[in-house]
Parts: C-alpha cells; structure tokens; sequence
C-alpha cells in the first residue's frame, strides 16, 4: 500500500465515524436557523462559523457526510451487482446475448454523457431519496459490467476453467466457483472509484438542486453559498468535504490497483 | 465493409433508441403535465385545450392499458395513431414541439442557446490543452523525480475537485477579491476564461496523466534510440517523434470527453449565469417543469455527443493504421 491510499483509508475512516455519531459530535441543530449570527467566521462556538441563515456550518456538513455516504455506498452496492451479473452472462455465454448486451445495451446507456442521464431522470420521475439512487444505478451499472465482461471473457480460456468443465462442473458453478473470484480483484477497484465518482455525482444533482431535499448535503451547501456577498469559510468548508471524500475514495483505487496489480508495482 | 455496414447500422439503432428513451421519459412524470404547468385552479377546458395544443390528448403509445371502469387495466391498440409516433414525425421534419410554457419552438430556444455551450466546451478543451501537453511531457520525461510527483497529486486534485467547487473559488477570488473578471454572464469576449477553466481543469488533469504515461511508453520504443543514436537533440525526440505517436490515444480522450464537458457544462453554465443550453435546461426546462424544453435539450447534447463520439472513432482509425489492420 503507497502513503496516498493509507491517506485515503484514514481519511474515510474519520468520514465514516463522522456520519455514524455525528448526533455525539456535534452540539448544534443543522436546522437551527439564528438571523442575528450570519455567516459568522469561524470561532469556538462556530468551528466552521454559520451560514447566511445563521445555521452552523461544522454540524451542517458533518451530517453531510450521511447522505454523501449512504447514497455513494448503496448506488456502489447495486450497480456493481447488476453490472457484474450482466457482464457475467454476457461474457460468458458470448453469442447473440453478448452480442445484445455489450454492442446495444452498452452502447445506448454510454451514448448519454456522464450526468445528463441522471438529470433527466430526476427532472422527470421527481425528487427524492430512492429516485435519485435509481438515477445513479441507471449510470453507474455499466461501468461494472463492462469490467465483468472482460474479465470473463480472459479468465474463461484459462486451463483451470478448461479442466474444471472437463470435470463435469456445471455452468453456474464455473462461473461462480471459478471465473468470478478471478475477476473480483478488478471489481474492488473499480467500486471505490465507482464510490468516488457516485459521491461526486451526488453532490452535483444537490447542486443543481435535484438532490434529497431536507437534509444538508455538501452539494446544496455550495449551491446557497455563491453568493457574491457570502464569505469565503461558508463556501470553503463543504467544498473541502467533497473534494476530500473524492480524492480519499480515488487514493484508495489507485492504490489498491498498484496493489493488486504486482505487474504495476515493479514499475 | 461489412464491419463498416455493422458499424453505422449499431449506430442508428443506438440512436432510435436513445431519442426513444428520451420521448418516453415524459410518461414518467408523476400526475399529468397538465396540471403540473396550469396549476391545481386550471378548469377542465383549459386542460383539454392545454393537452389538445401540445398533442397530450393522443395516446401515449402503439399500446396502452388504460383503466376501465371497475378499476381494472385492459390492452387496448391505438395503431400509428400515437403520441410516439407524433413525435418522431415531427422530429424528422426539425419540429420539437413547442415549449408548454410560453409556446415557442423548442427547437429555436436550443439554437439560440446551443452556440455558447459549445463555445465554451471549446474553450475549455483548448485551457485543458495548453495546461497538460506541456506538464504530461515534462512529467513523463523526468519520471520519478520531483516534478512528476508534484504533477501527478496535482493531476489527481484537479480530478477530485469538482466544477462546482473550482468555480464558485475562482469566481470568489478574481472577480469579488481582484475584480478583475465579471463574476457571471457573457456579455464581453474576457467572460469565457474564468467557465472555461473551471470546465477545463478535470479535463487537463486527465490529459496530464495520459500524456505522461504516452511519453514514457513512447520513450522505450525503438525508434526514439534510433533517432536518439543519429544525433537528434532531446527535445527533437520527444516533440518531434515521441509526442506525435504519443498523442494518438490523446486524441481518442479528448473526443470521448467532449460530451463530458457537455454534460459539465450543465454545471459550470449553472455557476456562471451563463446563457447555453445548460441553464436553458435548468432554468426554462427543469426549474419551469416544462417537461418540452427538458426533452429537447437532452435529446441534442445525446446526439451531439453520439455523433462526437463517433467521429472520433473515425478519426483515431484514420490516424493509427494498426486499428483498422486488427
């Protein structure tokens, strides 16, 4: 493991434990709204001073860290399982159903760029907490699947495979007996990547006001600071959340990559 | 040429279907548009009227199961007499509907917006350019010194930091603290630079990495000691031979990611004020729930990005000979 990743576990580590006690260290109402303190600086009351309602900004963005995490761990969660079932089957069997899935499938949900799909589920089903996960399985599914499928797609050749069907083994049991475990190192990486970029995507709906309404998150906390009369910390703090969060989630990628790659190490 | 044929063929069916998907989402809204757009007070008239103009009062589908009177759904045909079908004829003719609010053609609201977005797209893409050929290469040359570390943690922040931090941070400082920009719009020339690089910098991280990794693939080939040995100078090898083979699967990323930037623009235009399609979705489309301007806007940067997507697949086959070979 390089320092970055060790960097990034820890920095995950503090995230999780913020989000699971964050009723224990923080002594404020998030909601709480007090027109006489706005955007106050940061202070020993206010670590993070308050925003242009007067709410504090340190329980407003430790609670962030909830939706932030629960809605990246659940969107990670579900698609990687329906990519990697796909892309299994796909690979796999190979013929007309890899023919229909990696050449039409694949290509209509990557033929819609990056958020935009996202957006215009939202904008059409509404917003909320199940449909914006739905929005973000929606694109995030296919990444996994194409993985799979070209995992299985190598792993399927090797003699082991080879040896085991001439055992008698059955189809489903190579495929999960034998071929998944080979393809799962691939896998982790790509979900905390995948964990990254569904963290990243969350806050951008919220920003764009298509996030969970009702409770602070990093995304709409930006969004109310630009203001051109809003100082800097009411800004800065949700702003240094996210790109924390991101950068921890994509240290722990690429080092589990060089990790599990010893091909990568030797470099 | 069968390939090619197979080829153009997935392409026209990955398009119906995407102009399918997105014809359809309008079946999702919850309740009826109608109401949506008149409000709870309208009278049955104004909704027949409201439904009648914007071709609502036609089925939704070749097939529907509406409800019959004992609660119960049945199947019911409707033939080529439907809202799907509408829609694609009128496509085909360049007519998306007319906007539920305000009634004007889509279509023209998009074509007055569309240039700024992709004005900015470009821009972005040139920033992102002009930052990550220069530092890929140095990084790449100097592999394992200080300047490639600095440059791959630089890298790795501009991909974590999103538009919608970087922007509202440069706005704060060059137009609030130094006023030297105008904090949003596009009114004059000089506006573009502060969107450009917000949009840009994810871009020129990415390209930073892979003109990294391209240099120092490059630099064990053969012919870079080849030209090293007949005397050539360091910086004729690598902006002369290297850079030229290296920058193939640099053009392939900067396609890929120009509907990236489509897509970001949505957020950087948000930020910015400024006046593209993304605020047009935004504001007129999703903030109006006018569910007409959504569609459209969705469907053009779709398309757009499909027939990017697609050119650069041409291009990277006409620039590297061992892909059309395999």
């Amino acid at each position: 493991m390089n320092r970055l990743s060790i960097f990034g576990f820890v920095i995950v580590g503090i995230l999780v434990l913020a989000a699971l006690f964050a009723p224990v260290i923080t002594k404020k109402d998030y909601e709480d709204t007090n027109s006489g303190i706005r955007n106050q600086p940061p202070s020993a009351e206010f670590w993070f001073g308050t925003d242009a309602e007067g709410r504090d900004i340190y329980s407003r963005v430790v609670y962030g860290a909830r939706i932030s995490l629960e809605i990246g761990f659940i969107v990670v969660i579900v698609s990687a399982f329906i990519g990697t079932i796909l892309g299994a089957l796909s690979g796999y069997y190979g013929g007309w159903l890899d023919r229909f899935v990696s050449g039409y499938v694949f290509n209509v949900f990557l033929a819609f760029p990056g958020l935009l799909l996202a957006i215009a589920l939202v904008a059409f089903l509404g917003k909320g907490f199940d449909k914006l996960i739905l929005a973000l399985c929606v694109i995030g599914w296919v990444g996994y699947a194409r993985l799979i499928r070209g995992q299985v797609l190598k792993v399927r050749e090797y003699d082991f495979v080879q040896a085991a069907r001439a055992l008698g083994a059955g189809n489903l049991r190579i495929m999960i007996v034998h071929i998944l475990p080979n393809a799962i190192q691939p896998l982790i990486v790509q979900a905390s990547l995948g964990m990254a970029g569904a963290v990243l995507a969350e806050a951008s709906l919220s920003f764009l006001g298509l996030g969970v309404q009702g409770v602070p998150s990093w995304g709409k906390m930006i969004e109310e600071a630009r203001g051109i009369e809003t100082p800097l910390h009411v800004l800065l703090f949700p702003g240094i959340a996210i790109a924390l969060t991101v950068l921890s989630f994509n240290f722990i990628g690429d080092g589990l990559r060089e990790y599990l790659d010893p091909r990568q190490r030797k470099r | 040429m069968l390939g090619a044929l197979r080829r153009i063929g997935m392409l026209i069916l990955v398009v119906w279907t995407v102009v399918s998907i997105v014809t359809i989402l309008i079946e999702l809204v919850p309740g009826d548009p109608a109401t949506a757009i008149l409000g709870d007070s309208a009278t049955p008239e104004q909704v027949a009227n409201f439904n009648q103009k914007h071709g609502l009062d036609r089925p939704a589908f070749f097939f529907t199961f509406p409800r019959d009177k004992n609660g119960g759904r049945h199947f019911e045909w409707h033939g080529w007499n439907n809202r799907y079908v509408d829609y694609w004829r009128n496509l085909l003719r360049g007519d998306m509907g007319l906007a539920f609010r305000g009634d004007r053609p889509v279509l023209d609201m998009i074509l007055e917006r569309y240039p700024a977005t992709i004005q900015l797209a470009l821009a972005a893409m040139f920033i992102a350019i002009l930052i990550s050929i220069p530092l890929g290469v140095l990084a790449g040359k100097n592999r394992g010194s200080w300047i490639d570390s600095v440059s791959s943690v630089v890298a790795l922040i501009g991909i974590s930091l999103p538009g919608f931090v970087i922007g509202p941070l440069l706005v704060y400082l060059f137009a609030v603290k130094l006023g030297w920009f105008s904090a949003s719009g596009n009114k004059y020339p000089e506006d573009i630079l502060l969107p450009a690089i917000t949009l840009g910098a994810a871009l020129s991280a990415i390209l930073t990495r892979m003109v990294r990794s391209s240099v120092i693939e490059e630099l064990n080939e053969d012919y870079v000691r080849t030209a090293r040995a007949k005397g050539l100078s360091e910086r004729k090898v690598v902006y002369k031979h290297v850079l030229k083979n290296g920058l193939i699967p640099v053009v392939t990323i900067l396609g890929l990611q120009l509907g990236v930037l489509l897509a970001g623009a949505i957020i950087t235009e948000k930020i910015f004020l400024w006046r593209g399609i993304g605020t047009l979705l935004l504001e007129e489309g999703i903030g109006n729930r006018d569910y007409r301007v959504v569609q459209g806007c969705v469907l053009v940067i779709s398309v757009t990005y499909i027939a990017v997507n697609t050119l650069t697949d041409m291009v990277y086959r006409l620039l590297d000979p061992r892909i059309r070979v395999s």
